[in-house]
C-alpha cells in the first residue's frame, strides 16, 4: 500500500503547528479517511468535525493544502501525494482545536434575522398553492448544507473581520431563500442594507468557487438582492414618490 | 469532588434531528422552559441525510391514497407486529405534520396544481412521499431548525449526554460532558425526552455517523426502561460498495422509485425470481408494467425492485454469495437505462436524483446518467428500540419520553422507507406535547449528587487507566466487525452465542481503555464513551435475536428459515435490567387489533 504525508494543524486558540503524519493510502480515499486514519492509529485525541461523510451535512470543512473544502468530498486521487498535504482548519473563524472551529456566530447570525412568515393559507386545509417554476430558484438557495466554507473564504470576513458589520454569504443565500420564497409577506431589505452590511461585498465571486452544493451565491443570490436593496433605496423615482407618500 | 455547572428546565430533549427538534418546539408552544442537547452541531443531525421523502397520505396524487391504506402499508410491512395504535397515529397524523413545515418555510417538489408533490416508495400502495428531490431530510431539518431557533429553546450544541438521573422512580435530569472543554454539565428536568435517532456505528457498513451508538437505548435501558424487538436492525439493501472509504453509504430508494432496476452480473432482474406471497397480487408481472408504475400509471402495479427493504437486501445477499455479485461484492443498480424510455432521461435524472449524481460523480467518479451504479446492503435504522406508550410517548420510567428511532412500536419487523421522517413528526410532536403536560402537572424532583460523583469518576478513568489499557477506536473496531459477521443479515444460534461471548470479552477490555491528551475536544475519550452505549445495544441485538426463533422482517435466522414458530404466536422481544445488573429477555403476544384496525386490514389485503 502506498503512503502519504500529512501535514495537520494540531493546537488551540493560544498554540499551535503543523505535524507531520505518514499513513497509508488506498484507491478511492478522501482526505477525511486519512484523517480518521490518523486518528485512530497515531493520534487518538486529533479533533474533527464531521458527520456524513457523503457531502450532506457539511461538518467537516477545513483547508486542505489551502483551499477550503469538505474533508469528506476531497478524493486523494485529485491531490499531488508526492508532497506533503496540508490540513488546517477554517481561518475565519477562531480555533477551538486542531482542525475544528468556533463557528458560533454563524449560528447568531441567523437566530437575528427575520423568520419566514407566511401569507394566509390559500386552501382551507391550510395549505398554499406554488408553481414549480417559481420555487426551482429558491430550492438552488435550499440546498445549501451550512458548511460556512463560502463564509471562510469571504475577504470581508476572513481578511477584514467584519463579522459584526457583514452577514457574510451564506446568510446572504439564506435571505434571499426568504425573500424570494413565493408565499413570504416579510421585508428585510433595510436590514440587508444596514446591519446585514450587504453593501460589504464586491462580488469577487469566491464564495460561489467553493461552494460543494454548488449554489450560484453571487449571480443567483446576492446581485439580485443588491438589486432589491438599490431599489428599494436609491431609486430617485421611488424616492421622489415616497417623498410625497410619506 | 467532580466540578459541574446545574441548568434548570422543564422538560429536557436529548437529541437535535428531526424528532428532538420537533419535540422541543412543541414542548416550547407554552411558557416552560426548554433545553435542546445535541452531540454536533445544530442542523448536521442523521435526519439530513435522508433522501428520499416523508410518507403522508395526502393524497395529492393519487385520491385513492388515505390514512387507512397507509396504516395498511405500515402493518403489513412490519409484518403485524407493529404497535397498531401508533401505527393509527402516525398514519392519521402525518399529513398534518408535512402541511405544517410548509407553514414554518419547507419547500416540497409541487404537483402540476401548485400542491405537494408524492412519489412512490417500497411498500406504499400510492405515491405518498413528499419529497424535495432527494434531499427531503434537508429540507425538513432545516424548516425546523429555522423555526425552533425562534422559540426560546435554549440549545445546546456539542455536547453529549452520558447518564440519565433518576429521584426514586422518576427521571430528574441528566448528566452529560461539553465536547470543547469537556467539562461536565448536569441538567435538571421535571420531563426528558429522548430522541437520539440509531446505533449503526455497531456494525462495519453502515449509513450512519459517529454520533449513532446507540445512546438514547443504553440510557434509557440503564435507567429502567424496556427496549423492545431489538433484533429488527435494517438493512438498507442499496448502499455503496466502491471505493472502500464510501462503502457503506446510503444511496436512496427514489431511484428504484423513479425507475431504477437491479440486476446482477449476467444482466438479469434478479427482483422478479422471488415475489413474496404478502405482495404477489401487488406486484408487476413484467418489467414493462413496472416501469408504467414508476411513470404514475394507476393501473400498473409496482416493480419487485420496490418491495420491502428486508426482502431486497436478502435477494442482493442472495446474488452475491450465488456467484452473480458484481466486480466489488454488490450487484447493480441502473437508472441510466432509462434513457430508452425517456428522450430528456439525462437531465431528468439529474433533476430527480440531484444528491445521488453528485454523489457518485465524486465520491466514485461514476456517471449515474450513463452507468450502473455497484450497491450492496448497509446497516441503516434499528426498528427496535425504546418502549413507549403510543399516545404520549412516555417509557415505563415516570417523566421519561423517547420519539423518532431510538423509540420502538411503528416499524414492526420492518420499516417502510418514507415512514422514519413522518414518524419523527407525528411522535415529536406527541412526545414534546405529553412531556410539557407532564412537566406542568409535576413538580420538580431534586437531584441526588452522590449520583453524579459516581458517574463522573466512571467517566474520567479513561484518563487514569494504565497506558497497557486498549485504544478505544480498537475496541469500537472490534466490536463492528463481529456485529457484522455475527448479528448481520444472516444470524443462528451458534452465530449468536458466540457474539454474546465476544461482546461480553469487549465489554472488560472496555473497562480498561486508556485515553491519551486531555479533556478538550478529545475524539479518543469520546470514543471510549460512546463505546458503553454500543456495547448494552449490541448486547440487546443479539440477546433479541437469539430469542426469536423464526426468520421474519428484517431478521433472519439460518437455523429457523419459517416466519413464526409454531404454537408461539406473534410477540414481541422485551428486554429489561435486572436487579442484579444484567439484561434480561421475555415475549410478549402483540395485543389484539381493535374491531376497525382488523377490519382496514382485511379491506386492504
Amino acid at each position: 500500500m502506498d503512503k502519504a504525508t500529512f501535514k495537520i494543524w494540531r493546537g488551540d486558540a493560544d498554540t499551535a503547528e503543523f505535524v507531520d503524519y505518514e499513513t497509508e493510502v488506498s484507491e478511492g480515499m478522501v482526505v477525511l479517511d486519512a484523517v480518521h486514519r490518523i486518528q485512530a492509529e497515531q493520534a487518538n485525541d486529533l479533533a474533527v468535525r464531521w458527520n456524513c461523510k457523503a457531502g450532506k451535512c457539511g461538518s467537516c470543512s477545513a483547508e486542505v493544502n489551502g483551499n477550503p473544502k469538505l474533508l469528506c468530498m476531497t478524493r486523494l486521487s485529485d491531490l499531488p501525494l508526492d508532497e506533503p498535504v496540508t490540513v488546517e482548519p477554517m481561518r475565519a473563524f477562531p480555533l477551538i482545536k486542531d482542525l475544528v472551529t468556533d463557528v458560533s456566530w454563524n449560528y447568531k447570525v441567523k437566530e437575528k434575522m427575520k423568520p419566514f412568515t407566511p401569507r394566509p393559507p390559500d386552501a382551507e386545509d391550510g395549505t398554499w398553492r406554488m408553481e414549480q417554476v417559481d420555487i426551482d430558484h429558491i430550492q438552488e438557495f435550499k440546498k445549501c448544507i451550512e458548511c460556512f466554507l463560502c463564509q471562510d473564504v469571504c475577504h470581508v470576513l476572513r481578511e477584514h473581520d467584519l463579522h459584526d458589520a457583514f452577514i457574510g454569504p451564506r446568510y446572504l443565500v439564506y435571505a434571499a431563500s426568504l425573500e424570494m420564497h413565493p408565499i413570504d409577506t416579510e421585508n428585510r431589505l433595510e436590514e440587508l442594507k444596514n446591519e446585514d452590511g450587504i453593501g460589504y461585498c464586491n462580488i469577487t465571486k469566491c464564495c460561489t468557487k467553493v461552494c460543494p452544493e454548488h449554489i450560484t451565491i453571487t449571480d443567483n443570490a446576492i446581485i439580485p438582492l443588491k438589486e432589491r436593496v438599490v431599489d428599494e433605496f436609491y431609486d430617485p423615482l421611488r424616492r421622489l414618490f415616497k417623498v410625497f407618500t410619506g | 469532588m467532580a466540578s459541574y455547572e446545574t441548568f434548570d428546565y422543564d422538560v429536557l430533549i436529548v437529541g437535535a434531528g428531526g424528532a428532538g427538534l420537533r419535540a422541543a418546539i412543541e414542548a416550547s408552544t407554552g411558557d416552560l422552559r426548554v433545553g435542546l442537547v445535541c452531540k454536533s452541531l445544530l442542523g448536521k443531525a442523521h435526519t439530513v441525510m435522508a433522501e428520499g421523502g416523508v410518507a403522508a397520505a395526502l393524497a395529492n396524487v393519487d385520491e385513492r391514497d388515505s390514512w387507512r391504506v397507509h396504516f395498511a402499508d405500515t402493518m403489513r410491512g412490519g409484518q403485524y407486529l407493529s404497535d397498531a395504535r401508533m401505527a393509527e397515529l402516525h398514519a392519521k397524523e402525518s399529513p398534518e405534520r408535512v402541511r405544517e413545515l410548509e407553514k414554518w418555510g419547507a419547500l416540497f417538489d409541487r404537483t402540476q396544481d401548485g400542491s405537494i408533490l408524492q412519489r412512490n416508495f417500497g411498500g406504499h400502495q400510492y405515491p405518498r412521499l413528499a419529497h424535495v428531490g432527494d434531499r427531503t431530510g434537508l429540507e425538513m431539518i432545516r424548516a425546523l431548525q429555522d423555526h425552533g431557533i425562534h422559540q426560546g429553546i435554549d440549545v445546546y450544541m456539542e455536547n453529549t449526554i452520558i447518564s440519565l438521573l433518576k429521584t426514586g422512580d422518576r427521571v430528574s435530569g441528566a448528566i452529560g460532558y461539553e465536547r470543547e472543554k469537556g467539562r461536565f454539565k448536569v441538567f435538571a428536568a421535571k420531563a426528558v425526552v429522548l430522541a437520539t435517532g440509531g446505533v449503526g456505528k455497531a456494525y462495519q457498513v453502515t449509513s450512519n455517523s459517529w454520533e449513532y451508538t446507540g445512546d438514547g437505548h443504553s440510557l434509557a435501558y440503564h435507567a429502567g426502561a424496556e427496549l423492545i424487538d431489538m433484533e429488527f436492525v435494517q438493512f438498507h439493501p442499496t448502499g455503496m460498495v466502491w471505493p472502500p472509504s464510501v462503502k457503506g453509504i446510503l444511496v436512496t430508494e427514489g431511484v428504484r422509485g423513479e425507475g431504477g432496476i437491479l440486476t446482477n452480473s449476467e444482466g438479469q432482474r434478479f427482483m422478479f425470481n422471488d415475489i413474496p406471497e404478502l405482495y404477489a397480487n401487488t406486484t408487476a408481472e413484467s418489467p414493462e408494467e413496472g416501469w408504467l408504475y414508476t411513470q404514475g400509471d394507476r393501473e400498473a402495479r409496482r416493480p419487485p425492485e420496490l418491495l420491502t427493504r428486508d426482502h431486497v437486501a436478502r435477494c442482493i445477499v442472495r446474488e452475491v454469495q450465488e456467484g452473480r455479485g458484481s466486480p466489488h461484492g454488490g450487484v447493480f443498480l441502473d437508472i441510466a437505462w432509462i434513457k430508452e424510455k425517456l428522450p430528456n432521461a439525462e437531465e431528468h435524472i439529474r433533476r430527480k436524483l440531484p444528491s445521488m449524481y453528485h454523489q457518485f460523480k465524486e465520491l466514485a467518479d461514476i456517471d449515474i446518467t450513463q452507468e450502473p451504479m455497484e450497491v450492496g446492503p448497509t446497516t441503516h435504522y434499528i426498528m427496535g428500540g425504546i418502549r413507549v406508550d403510543a399516545d404520549s410517548q412516555m417509557t415505563c420510567v415516570p417523566g421519561l419520553f423517547a420519539a423518532g428511532e431510538c423509540a420502538a412500536g411503528l416499524h414492526g419487523a420492518n420499516r417502510l422507507g418514507g415512514n422514519s421522517l413522518s414518524d419523527l413528526l407525528v411522535f415529536g410532536k406527541r412526545a414534546g406535547e405529553y412531556a410539557a403536560q407532564f412537566a406542568t402537572e409535576n413538580d420538580a424532583v431534586p437531584i441526588e449528587e452522590s449520583h453524579i460523583e459516581e458517574i463522573a469518576q466512571h467517566v474520567l478513568k479513561p484518563f487514569d487507566n494504565p497506558p497497557e489499557g486498549d485504544n478505544p477506536y480498537e475496541i469500537q473496531s472490534q466490536l463492528q466487525e463481529k456485529m457484522q459477521q455475527l448479528v448481520g443479515i444472516a444470524r443462528s444460534q451458534e452465530s449468536l452465542n458466540q457474539a454474546i461471548e465476544e461482546i461480553k470479552m469487549l465489554c472488560e477490555k472496555a473497562e480498561n481503555t486508556h485515553v491519551v491528551g486531555n479533556r478538550e475536544y478529545n475524539a479518543g475519550w469520546h470514543t471510549a464513551l460512546d463505546l458503553d452505549c454500543l456495547l448494552t445495544v449490541s448486547e440487546a441485538i443479539a440477546l433479541a435475536a437469539l430469542e426469536r426463533k423464526a426468520s421474519i422482517g428484517a431478521h433472519s435466522r439460518d437455523d429457523f428459515p419459517e416466519k413464526e414458530e409454531p404454537g408461539a404466536g406473534k410477540y414481541n422481544t422485551i428486554i429489561h435490567k435486572t436487579d442484579d445488573n444484567t439484561m434480561s429477555i421475555r415475549r410478549e403476544i402483540v395485543p389484539e387489533l381493535t374491531d376497525e384496525q382488523r377490519q382496514i386490514i382485511e379491506e386492504m389485503g
